[in-house]
């Protein structure tokens, strides 16, 4: 089963859908998330976000700043709205 | 008197002109609507999050956090007030204004000094006409508010709430502005933010159970991240409401303004009709009494 992600800063959604793997730059160092993972609340510093989706190519994301949240293979990735602009490649 | 028809005329014709530009605004009004709606759905997922976030935190450590906290040691309050930047709405302003003025005063009465934040240059020309000074304000976008005004305006705030007393902090935050409840009712609506009353699944109605997080670093730090971004989507949330119910009092405004136009148009036009009636009227009386004189003699 894949994640389900969600990337969202204040004023919209970045990117949604299936991932079978993320990395999150936390606070205390890179989480790497799989499906599977224990539910897990984390504080991200700047640092680079990466999605493997399901189909398609890895999308990398810049970011200030924010927090990630696990729960049962749903991940919320809330990015800060400093977050430059056209930094989702590969955006659907 | 050709000189009443011409007046009945000229009021006609300027009555038409602001008749195209209330439509024009009730037509720019209803298209941007559409829009601010749209953000405030777009806006949704991210205070969804939040909000879930801080619920998880909440029912899994007791809450102690400097945003949690009274504070006793001032009691000077922070008053954000959310106007708008143009007129044309009706009585959009004069509501919240009303509501902000019963709240100050109410605090004023409860022994508190309110200081006041105000986005809007109607409510900025509000106090400023009667010499109330204000701590803070933010101008332009009112219908279209940025994510980064309202961070700033987010942080400000909350800058306020952390500062030492002689450096002006706050001890509370109210919010007043207008909430959308739909096209044809908005509602004034106050807030008090700060400090953060915090309950168990801040409203969130669901059946479903908060699994066991596992924080990190630790749940202060997180909680560290997410109370400030919590206040700051709220404020965000409640510019976004604002602005629709802006939009939506412009519009319903707008539109009776087009209506009550077509009205004096319709009564002017029916007062020249008669004024002109009136002329030839008087016109044929002398020709046809000239002609009686004429063949008298």
């Amino acid at each position: 089963m894949p994640l389900n992600v969600e990337i969202v800063s204040p004023d919209r959604t970045w990117w949604s859908g299936e991932a079978v793997s993320i990395g999150a730059p936390a606070a205390d160092g890179d989480l790497g998330i799989l499906t599977g993972h224990q539910p897990v609340l984390a504080v991200l510093r700047a640092g680079v976000v990466r999605v493997r989706p399901t189909s398609g190519e890895a999308i990398t994301m810049d970011v200030d700043g924010g927090f990630i949240s696990v729960d049962q293979d749903s991940v919320t990735i809330v990015v800060d709205p400093t977050t430059n602009e056209d930094q989702a490649s590969g955006e659907n | 008197m050709a000189g009443q028809q011409r007046v009945y005329k000229q009021k006609i014709k300027s009555t038409q002109t602001l008749k195209k530009m209330f439509r024009a605004m009730e037509l720019i009004a209803a298209s941007r609507i559409g829009k601010a709606r749209d953000r405030a759905v777009k806006a949704s997922p991210y205070t969804r999050a939040i909000t879930r976030a801080v619920s998880a935190v909440a029912s899994h450590t007791d809450v102690d956090h400097v945003l949690t906290k009274d504070r006793t040691d001032t009691n000077r309050v922070a008053l954000l007030v959310v106007t708008s930047d143009r007129g044309m709405a009706g009585a959009y302003s004069a509501t919240v204004l009303r509501e902000a003025e019963r709240l100050r005063a109410q605090l004023i009465e409860d022994g508190k000094d309110p200081v006041l934040y105000v986005t809007g240059r109607r409510g900025v020309s509000f106090y400023g006409f009667r010499g109330i000074e204000l701590e803070r304000t933010w101008l332009g976008d009112s219908d279209n508010p940025r994510v980064e005004v309202a961070e700033e305006i987010g942080q400000t705030l909350l800058d306020a709430f952390r500062a030492p007393v002689d450096a002006g902090g706050v001890a509370e935050l109210h919010v007043v502005y207008t909430r959308f409840r739909s096209m044809v009712a908005q509602e004034p609506q106050v807030l008090r933010m700060l400090p953060l009353e915090v309950v168990d699944g801040v409203a969130e109605p669901t059946s479903e159970v908060m699994p066991l997080y596992e924080f990190e670093p630790s749940a202060d730090a997180v909680l560290d991240a997410l109370l400030p971004r919590y206040i700051r989507s709220r404020i965000f949330n409640s510019l976004l409401q604002a602005a629709a119910s802006e939009l939506a009092a412009r519009q319903r405004a707008m539109h009776t303004a087009t209506e009550n136009a077509q009205d004096i148009i319709t009564n002017y036009t029916r007062l020249a009709n008669q004024a002109r009636q009136a002329e030839i009227t008087q016109e044929i009386s002398e020709i046809v009494s000239g002609a009686d004189a004429l063949a008298a003699s």
